[in-house]
């Protein structure tokens, strides 16, 4: 994805608050080396900042001494780090084939027949940014999609749309119940 | 049919997760005993049991136990224990459940484990899709450290186990066991050429055992019952019960555990509810998206065990993870969907994987498109067979073995689409 990404200027400066430094000290303690804490950090930083800029990797590998290159490296490889913002909910749809088997290309079109996505798969709203991903596990429940951190399974358009009107409305996004907690167990 | 309930006894419970509903239920009663057990006893049990490993490759487990070195030729390095759950395999959601629904009883076999290995370090790894689901073990390993389960000399047994949970981001590969460990160190997740194994050099360069989510939480039941019951279940050579996800055409998709060597029509009909109405079977993937696929007459003459699906249909089973595929469904289109899943997934380490699973797509895409020729069929499996075996690690056959077993198995569907053939054709 590309997009007119702000500039580091307009984000202001990237410093570690009292609370993360707390938290560093913590992953710190559970590993061997620092380095391991690259990725612990990459999380920490994306969830304060959104996304992943360049003087974030650079924080997070003078707090590491690491090379500033290693951080970029790791950052690039793992796709869940974003490397450009996306606006405030990040559907992602898994087209692997136990959803296309049932559906989820139908799914995906029409979410972004509704929400009116330009080519980088951000809603006209300027509120939902679409990318279709690969498997997330949740075969059983397809069609799904995740959307932030949480899963929504076993879509269908109709179900997408009231989803998509609770957003719209500033609800607030259920807390994520995977099916297991509502399964039915094997007949015997 | 009876039998009992190893790994989904809990599920469905009120707040099965929580630490007192699970001590209601029995978990870690077993860690006493356990821990009350020499390493040696605690291996031979696990070993005796033909346990093998749930991940795909079904190792035995307790073989992988022994092969780590005894301290005196560790040169002091510590001994870690890696939980894999990575559960990333297309038509694999096994572990997501058993983590979501029972934590602790992962936890207590991975402190079991810990115990038979003399290993004091634990992670466990999870994809970064997860986080909701590493959330809720973070907040199992709190309740238990918090309760002695975990840290300094748990239960007063002098054993110190430390476990924590660690966060992948998006990365199919890190699923392989040496590519996990590389993430782990804070690499990007490339598997290394083995040997040396991980459980003589793995993470930090030190011994390493990896397993997965599904095979320590048998664990605490092996302890409690003995090898002898859990060989009483299954086949002999596949013994015990297994989870199975089964997702695709089915009525009932989900994940259900059964006693290894169940016919697998049967399992499709009783379990997972048949096929929708006036729908004929058309194919089954049976143990993960990488293993061959299989034919009706195949389904028909196999069980769900390690050796009946080798032996009748050339295929695995793998993660249990079984996609059914029913007579509307185009099989050019299938393939084509699983060579983006592992054109976009290949690490990009290895020429044969990179260059060649990028190639396999494209040619499978002008199959699809009713642009290519029949050379190109050829081509295709010229392809698939140059990249199996040729690689650093599995990924390479994984991505291979689809298109292998899709041009051979449905050959008539591949000609159907090529140019100047076929009804269809322009």
């Amino acid at each position: 994805m590309s997009h007119s990404a702000p500039t580091a200027a307009s984000r202001g400066p990237r410093e570690w608050s009292p609370e993360q430094r707390a938290e560093i000290d913590k992953i710190l303690a559970r590993y061997p080396t620092k380095k391991a804490a690259v990725m612990p950090l990459l999380w920490m930083a994306q969830d304060a900042w959104e996304w992943i800029d360049l003087d974030v990797m650079r924080l997070i590998a003078s707090t590491l001494e690491l090379p500033p290159s290693h951080v970029h490296a790791v950052a690039s490889f793992y796709t869940m780090f974003k490397k450009a913002p996306t606006n405030r909910y990040f559907i992602q749809v898994c087209h692997t084939l136990s959803c296309a088997l049932v559906g989820a290309d139908k799914l995906v079109e029409h979410i972004e027949r509704r929400l009116e996505v330009d080519e980088h798969g951000n809603s006209k709203d300027g509120l939902f940014t679409v990318l279709r991903v690969e498997c997330l596990a949740s075969c059983g429940s397809a069609p799904m999609a995740q959307i932030n951190e949480h899963y929504y399974e076993r879509l269908s358009p109709e179900i997408v749309d009231q989803v998509i009107d609770a957003l719209r409305a500033g609800k607030h996004i259920p807390e994520p119940r995977p099916e297991a907690d509502q399964w039915t167990f094997p007949v015997s | 049919m009876d039998f009992p309930r190893i790994l989904t006894g809990n599920w469905g419970v009120p707040d099965s997760h929580r630490l007192t509903v699970a001590r209601s239920r029995g978990t870690y009663g077993r860690l006493p005993k356990a821990l009350g057990m020499t390493p040696a006893e605690i291996t031979t049990i696990v070993k005796d049991s033909g346990l093998r490993g749930r991940g795909g490759a079904g190792f035995p487990t307790g073989m992988k136990w022994t092969f780590v070195p005894p301290a005196e030729k560790r040169n002091g390095k510590p001994v870690y224990l890696l939980c894999n759950a990575d559960e990333s395999e297309p038509g694999t959601f096994k572990d997501r459940y058993l983590m979501w629904c029972d934590p602790h009883l992962l936890i207590e076999g991975m402190i079991i484990a810990s115990r038979a290995l003399d290993c004091h370090h634990g992670y466990i790894y999870i994809r970064g899709e997860f986080r909701f689901v590493a959330r809720r073990l973070e907040q199992a390993c709190e309740e238990a450290y918090a309760a002695g389960l975990l840290g300094k000399n748990i239960l007063g047994s002098g054993h110190d186990f430390e476990l924590s949970v660690h966060v992948g981001a998006g990365a199919y590969i890190c699923g392989e066991e040496t590519a996990l460990i590389s993430s782990l160190e804070g690499e990007k997740g490339q598997p290394k050429l083995k040997p040396p194994f991980p459980a003589v050099e793995g993470a930090w360069r030190s011994p390493t055992i990896v397993n997965n989510v599904e095979t320590l939480s048998v664990v605490p039941w092996l302890i409690e019952n003995g090898a002898a019951a859990y060989k009483a279940l299954g086949t002999e050579k596949s013994p015990g019960t297994k989870l199975f996800s089964v997702s695709g055409h089915v009525r009932k998709p989900g994940v259900y555990e059964i006693p290894m060597g169940l016919p697998m029509s049967q399992f499709i009909e009783e379990y997972a509810g048949g096929l929708l109405p006036g729908r004929t079977l058309k194919a089954v993937i049976p143990g993960g998206s990488s293993v061959p696929v299989m034919t009706p007459a195949e389904v028909a003459k196999c069980n769900l065990d390690y050796e009946s699906i080798n032996t009748n249909a050339g295929s695995y089973l793998g993660s249990g993870g079984m996609i059914v595929m029913d007579d509307t469904t185009d099989m050019v289109a299938a393939l084509t969907n699983l060579l983006r899943f592992y054109a976009h997934e290949s690490c990009g380490q290895c020429t044969p994987c990179r260059e060649g699973c990028g190639w396999m797509y494209q040619i499978l895409c002008r199959v699809r498109d009713r642009e290519a020729s029949e050379q190109d069929l050829v081509t295709l499996r010229e392809l698939a067979d140059n990249i199996h075996s040729k690689t650093i690690c599995f990924f390479g056959a994984s991505a291979a073995m689809p298109v292998q077993s899709f041009l051979t198995k449905f050959r008539s569907d591949f000609l159907d689409r090529v140019q100047g053939r076929g009804a269809g054709a322009a």
